[in-house]
């Protein structure tokens, strides 16, 4: 079964199915030869994609030009409108996508390139769409917008990402980015409304850090599987803060739960580019903190030693122990750290958003986050990515069930599917084998 | 904070090597008399020595235990009289105990009133058939979980299976017109049907391709939610006069017969249930695809080595991981726990709450039956909760969390109530991690 030779023979096609989740076991580290039958699953599909997106969205597309605004708002330097023919350039994008299946087919991409195709065709297919989208001519496809509140939207999920990049890293697995999410926001909240936003933020991270702690004494000290305390902190975290908001907020709403929401600043020369100015340097403090957040991890983790330590104990716990890391404390400070980081992504939510907090508010993004997490291969910058594609679907909902003039209507329910339809399919086809750190979610035990 | 564990005396060779062979060993209890208590466990196994141990069902006595006064705590710090006796807590410190001793009783004896037997109530079974309702799709579905469990599979994705079977099941109930009894079993068959193939394609997605469940499932849930709300905004779903998300009622002849006479809610679903039961705990002590799916479980490389094809029963388990939920779904729409209508949240969060009935189960059908009923006379205690005290009623997720984390942390327990470490303590419960 862990024989890669086998893998390569055509007249075993179904074995060589049938052994893949083995492969994951078997050659963590070796790079094999994609299958036949992968290469043309992936191939086709990737074909099929560009037949409907000339088909489906060419041929169904309005007469009309689109344009794309590129401004965000009436202030500061104007771009003008860009023109596109509408059924022409879907063509032409589906086309291009096509080229890109057929590629693969032939050439078989695997890894890195595979990679990039799968953000080509993306790419491709969110252009196309967003001309079909337009091309009635009625109205311009507000781009500027779109990005604003993809950026908004996926704030909280790239710091929760941040928070399980920063655990699992170091070898814990965090199913729990949810209901740590969930007290930061509480607390991001009640103490925003108590003492002043700042001491909100304070109080989220701080909380988160607890969050954090439970998790790292269950699972480092009890020795408790990670993936099952994860849910059962998520559980607790939805119990106990629906609980403190029926017993506190629920009872004196202005007192507990009006907080104050951070107000974007803008930061002087860089505000003023147009297009990336207004969307990247005109924003709130949790933006910023986000910024910084992934700069700072993605650099330490490669460049410091504290990363290297990290990625040693998350790989190979054993090695680093010998080399005298103190495996555990590393661990415990990481996880705490990254429950910390959770509760600011929660606190994004409130105090960053829209203020109030809701029983149940994180709605579930704290498994997004996880989800990106997984999809971006457990690096800083790919759960950037992955946070950015969910936060930019989510927006294109939004945006589309505005959008009055759609040369065929689509239902928003169906819309809103977009995104975990487009996980499913990325991570099955593009990211299906993923390689989390070694060690991810065996608990240490020195001897 | 940093645990003694893994910091064994050098100067004592016995406890170093002690170590090694119990992993999650805790400090608190000296090696030699664990040892003697395995010993004798084995030759005279007496009820005190089980009393003093970690056998599972002590543990899980003292887990409620636990969760209880930590939830008395959290009752005791939101009680508003409490609060004000606090206040002159130097001057009279009786008030203060007094205020707190009602507020947690108020609270504890509706949780009882509301779940088993309520003397001020009309109908003295009420609260018992209410524990029914609410337990028997905690049971299936945590039946659901319980099995993928055990071939080492994670199956969030109850609530999505739970939500494709309503409404296969429902549209089934309330657009095809069936003869008496023909039309339930259909239905019932429809709403399998419906689970099965929404479990089924995580696990074909597993199989093939080596995408973990827990992603998929969690996708395969958004996609559900999102498909509902679409079907409850078409005409041929929706009920007249379509301003409402909810869907057309079940006939009659697809519901559920009430148990005993129309008074009481309880269904024939609950047989349902025990029969789900026995079946999943037959196969995983006597069938052959129970014993692949635990030897998969167990070690996929020794399984595939002995001839068993990983990824098939992989596929398959969660075809029967998705009827379970499916017959969990079924519960829902059928019976009358949602007025027989679909809406998007005929799940009613028992997709989530039965991963914890099913770690509370310790990976045992059985185990998983008593967790179910456990759970659901907990939620129908909370509707009286919510009726007679100022408690918010979501004391009773904060007791369902807290219990299965006492369980799911042995030696937690073993360090708080300073019990023996007995050989019997284990759960077959199993969550592989990412490269799993």
């Amino acid at each position: 079964m862990s024989d890669p030779v086998k893998t390569d023979q055509p007249e075993v096609t179904t074995e060589t199915v049938e052994v893949a989740p083995g492969e994951v076991v078997a050659q963590r580290s070796v790079d094999v030869r994609m299958s036949t039958a992968r290469r043309v699953g992936i191939g086709v599909a990737i074909v099929l994609i560009g037949l409907v997106t000339v088909l489906g969205l060419g041929l169904s597309a309005g007469s009309g030009s689109t344009s794309f605004d590129l401004n965000a708002g009436d202030v500061g330097i104007q771009l003008p409108k860009v023109n596109v023919p509408g059924t022409v350039t879907v063509i032409v994008l589906g086309i291009l996508i096509v080229l890109v299946g057929v590629w693969q087919l032939v050439r078989g991409l695997q890894g890195a390139a595979l990679r990039w195709a799968g953000i080509a065709v993306a790419l491709l297919f969110i252009i196309a769409f967003l001309t079909w989208a337009g091309s009635a001519g009625k109205q311009s496809v507000q781009i500027a917008s779109l990005l604003q509140q993809t950026l908004l939207l996926a704030t909280p999920l790239i710091l929760g990402a941040m928070a399980g990049v920063m655990c699992e890293k170091t070898g814990v697995i965090n199913v729990a980015i949810e209901g740590q999410m969930l007290f930061g926001a509480f607390a991001g909240a009640l103490f925003g409304t108590i003492a002043g936003t700042w001491v909100g933020l304070v109080a989220a991270a701080v909380i988160g850090g607890v969050m954090g702690a439970l998790l790292a004494v269950f699972s480092i000290r009890f020795l408790v599987n990670q993936v099952i305390l994860g849910v059962v902190l998520n559980a607790f975290a939805i119990g106990l803060t629906g609980y403190l908001y029926g017993a506190v907020m629920a009872k004196d709403p202005t007192g507990t739960n009006t907080p104050a929401t951070f107000s974007p600043i803008k930061i002087p020369v860089l505000g003023d580019i147009p297009v990336i100015g207004p969307l990247l340097f005109d924003q709130n403090i949790m933006v910023y903190l986000m910024y910084l957040i992934v700069a700072v991890i993605d650099i330490m983790l490669i460049r410091s030693r504290w990363g290297l330590r990290t990625r040693a104990v998350g790989e190979h716990p054993k090695a680093a122990d010998t080399v005298g890391i103190n495996v555990l404390r590393l661990r415990y400070q990481n996880v705490i750290i990254g429950g910390c980081i959770a509760g600011i992504a929660g606190a994004a939510l409130t105090i960053g958003s829209v203020g109030q907090f809701n029983k149940g508010i994180t709605s579930g993004q704290g498994f997004i986050a996880l989800a990106a997490l997984i999809f971006g291969r457990w690096t800083p910058r790919g759960a950037l990515g992955a946070a950015l594609f969910f936060g930019f679907a989510t927006a294109l909902q939004t945006a589309l069930s505005l959008f009055q003039s759609l040369p065929v209507r689509i239902d928003s329910d169906l819309l809103a599917m977009l995104p975990y339809l487009a996980t499913l399919f990325a991570v099955a086809g593009l990211v299906g084998r993923v390689r989390a750190p070694a060690a991810d979610g065996e608990p240490y035990v020195k001897g | 904070m940093t645990p003694d564990l893994g910091k064994p005396d050098k100067d004592r060779p016995d406890l170093v090597k002690a170590d090694k062979d119990r992993p999650d060993a805790d400090t608190a209890q000296p090696m030699a008399p664990a040892n003697q208590t395995l010993d004798q466990a084995a030759d005279r196994p007496g009820i005190g020595t089980m009393l003093r141990s970690d056998h599972p069902f002590v543990v899980t006595v003292l887990a409620v235990i636990s969760a209880m006064i930590v939830g008395a705590i959290l009752i005791i710090a939101s009680d508003g009289p409490t609060r004000q006796a606090i206040g002159y807590f130097f001057q009279a410190p009786l008030d203060t105990f007094n205020a707190a001793g009602w507020a947690v009783r108020d609270a504890y004896v509706a949780l009882f009133e509301g779940s088993i037997y309520n003397p001020g109530g009309g109908q003295a079974l009420a609260p018992l058939s209410e524990t029914l309702v609410y337990a028997t799709p905690l049971i299936l579905a945590g039946l659901s979980v319980t099995l993928a469990f055990r071939a080492g599979l994670f199956n969030i994705g109850a609530q999505g299976q739970i939500l494709m079977s309503a409404a296969l099941a429902g549209y089934i109930g309330f657009a095809w017109h069936l003869p008496w009894a023909v039309h339930i079993i259909v239905a019932i068959l429809g709403g399998v049907i419906g689970g099965a193939i929404w479990a089924a394609i995580a696990g074909a997605l597993k199989a093939r391709t080596g995408a973990h469940e827990v992603i998929t499932t969690i996708m395969l849930n958004y996609i559900a939610v999102n498909f509902v709300n679409y079907l409850l905004g078409v005409t041929w779903f929706q009920a007249p006069p379509y301003n409402q998300a909810v869907s057309r009622t079940v006939e009659g002849n697809a519901r559920f017969w009430p148990l005993f006479g129309a008074d009481l809610r309880v269904n024939f679903s609950f047989i349902l249930a025990i029969a789900a039961t026995a079946f999943v705990w037959w196969l995983l002590k006597y069938g052959t695809f129970g014993f692949r799916v635990r030897a998969v479980g167990a070690n996929q490389n020794a399984s595939r080595t002995a001839g068993i094809s990983v990824s098939s029963t992989y596929i398959w388990v969660m075809v029967l991981v998705g009827a379970l939920s499916g017959l969990a779904g079924v519960a829902q729409i059928l019976g009358s726990a949602n007025n027989y209508q679909v809406t998007a949240s005929v799940d009613a969060g028992v997709g989530f709450t039965a991963i914890t009935v099913a770690l509370l189960g310790r990976g045992t059908a059985w185990g998983t039956f008593w967790a179910g009923l456990l759970f659901g006379a907990l939620t129908a205690g909370s509707g009286q909760l919510q009726v007679a005290t100022t408690t918010p009623p979501d004391l009773v997720q904060v007791l369902q969390a807290l219990v299965v984390l006492f369980i799911a942390a042995p030696g937690l327990i073993r360090l708080i109530f300073r019990l023996r470490r007995s050989d019997s303590s284990g759960s077959a419960v199993l969550a592989k991690g990412w490269n799993g």
